[in-house]
């Protein structure tokens, strides 16, 4: 198996090229469905982006998978991700970079960057991706696509191997707003074997019409940080949308001050307990069973973990350790509810709030050295997973030739309206 | 500030191992995000996990297990059905 770049896949997109069948025919016959590497394919080697799992082939698929492919989808390998989905740009995959089809040298977002640099570039038509803090949001908008994060609960996640179970969700990724529909609306039939998940199934309503609804505007989401270019374009793509008969209420979100450390906080602790399950006993390269446990499973997990796995699991361990936990773990937890309670509070006054999805337009691979710095890039896209609340990434045009998403967030189980109010926009501009 | 020493013992914990190179730019890197989480100290009070949380419970269902030769497979170390694993003592 050859990986990394190579002709059949200059942009590394995907981790592994394969050609899984459809199962039956439906409303996906004919459509290629890339499918990111953390998620089950029976037969077909799922890596998570991480040499810890590089040989583990499922024994079983995913339930997402099993609904593709029973509506006619022809997977055409899985995609290239940040490790274990631990990272913005997609730098931090075991496997080398993706390269963002609008400039090669620039990251592609991430962690769901294959996914968005195979559709990006036309290599699938789709895409599953997965996203705990913006890992579909922050790809889609550095590649110039469409990607939807639905409200937790809303798809099953059995199949999809956990980062950080409290926050992450599967969603689709697609070039229009009716792609991505439709392919959310396949994805979300109920499945009891994940035991959050809630029987309530996408039922598209693409008709455009936005006329009436309420747009919510916090200032916080174009606060420090977010480079002015980038915030300009966004203003302006609002702008479209109160021509097309949105009302723009300008507001606050206060809780934005600690959602980011809230989260990275809950993710990393979270991690840390998942992440215990790769110790090279049951699958993937072997442990030394001849040492001393600890000996062995360490030996194994420094070699086969990248260091920003290895970074998530340390400081998730101490924020759950004896004499922190309260300190650090407790006091997201607050803050987790607090971000809760604003989206509550702005969901009685608007239907929607509107940002942009990423501060910054895609930087060049290698640029952002230390880890700080890439979490921070996550600050408008965190808040949604730390509510559950449904939010998509729609294109709105470039910054010096470079793809900016607006993001547009809606009330729990409202995924149709948020997808109604991008097709609106992605409608209004193309007339 | 968390010292070289304390990110080696949590290292320890959590079984990731830790080379003498990286423990420097480890220990920088971890107070960096820590100096960062003190954000947290300035949030306001409330009841944390507990709000809006519900169990949704329902009765167990016994179904098929998936293939023991076929989950057996996926260790590097099976024998007469079990996985060997490094020794506890």
């Amino acid at each position: 198996m050859v990986r990394g770049e190579t002709q059949q896949d200059p942009l590394n997109a995907f981790i592994t090229l394969a050609e899984i069948p459809p199962r039956a025919p439906g409303r996906l016959s004919g459509i290629t469905v890339a499918v990111k590497d953390n998620i089950s394919t029976r037969g077909v080697e799922t890596t998570c982006g991480s040499r810890i799992l590089s040989g583990y082939v499922p024994p079983y698929d995913a339930h997402v998978v099993d609904l593709i492919r029973n509506e006619g989808a022809l997977i055409p390998g899985k995609t290239n991700m940040d490790e274990f989905g631990m990272g913005s740009s997609t730098e931090n995959s075991g496997f080398g970079p993706a390269r963002n089809p609008r400039d090669p040298e620039r990251v592609t977002g991430g962690s769901s960057g294959g996914s968005a640099a195979a559709v990006a570039s036309g290599m699938a038509r789709m895409a599953l991706g997965t996203d705990t803090g913006g890992s579909i949001r922050c790809p889609a908008a550095f590649c110039g696509i469409v990607g939807l994060k639905p409200t937790y609960g809303r798809i099953s996640r059995y199949g999809l191997v956990a980062y950080a179970n409290s926050l992450e969700q599967i969603g689709p990724m697609a070039l229009s707003v009716a792609d991505c529909s439709l392919l959310m609306e396949v994805i979300s039939r109920f499945d009891a074997r994940d035991a959050t998940m809630q029987d309530r199934p996408y039922l598209p309503r693409l008709d455009g019409d936005i006329r009436g609804m309420r747009i919510g505007v916090p200032a916080e989401f174009f606060g420090e940080g977010v480079d002015p270019a980038v915030a300009d374009r966004v203003r302006k793509a609002i702008s479209v949308l109160e021509g097309l008969g949105a009302a723009i209420v300008e507001c606050a979100m206060p809780s934005m001050e600690y959602a980011l450390a809230a989260y990275y906080v809950t993710c990393t602790s979270e991690a840390s307990s998942n992440l215990a399950r790769f110790d090279g006993v049951r699958y993937g390269p072997a442990s030394d069973y001849k040492k001393p446990w600890h000996e062995a499973f360490q030996e194994v997990r420094m070699q086969h973990f990248g260091p920003e796995v290895r970074r998530r699991i340390l400081i998730g361990t101490f924020a759950l350790s004896a004499g922190y936990y309260g300190k650090y773990y407790g006091k997201a937890q607050v803050a987790r509810e607090h971000v809760r309670e604003d989206y509550s509070r702005l969901f009685q006054e608007v239907d929607l709030l509107a940002g942009p999805t990423m501060p910054t337009v895609a930087w060049k691979i290698g640029e952002k050295s230390d880890p700080l710095s890439m979490y921070l890039a996550d600050i408008l896209t965190v808040p949604a997973n730390l509510a559950g609340v449904p939010a998509a990434s729609v294109p709105c045009g470039t910054v010096q030739g470079l793809p900016v998403g607006l993001q547009l967030t809606g009330r729990a189980f409202e995924d149709e309206l948020v997808m109604n109010a991008a097709y609106a926009y992605e409608q209004g501009v193309k007339a | 500030m968390v010292s070289e020493e304390e990110v080696l013992r949590i290292a320890e914990l959590a079984d990731i191992g830790i080379g003498k190179e990286e423990l420097p730019p480890f220990t920088r890197d971890f107070n960096a995000i820590l100096d960062y989480f003190a954000v947290l100290d300035r949030v306001p009070p409330g009841e944390g996990w507990k709000a809006g949380i519900a169990n949704v419970l329902r009765e167990d269902r016994v179904t098929p297990s998936l293939p023991q030769e076929e989950v057996l497979a996926l260790a590097e170390a099976a024998e007469d059905g079990y996985i060997r694993a490094p020794r506890v003592m």
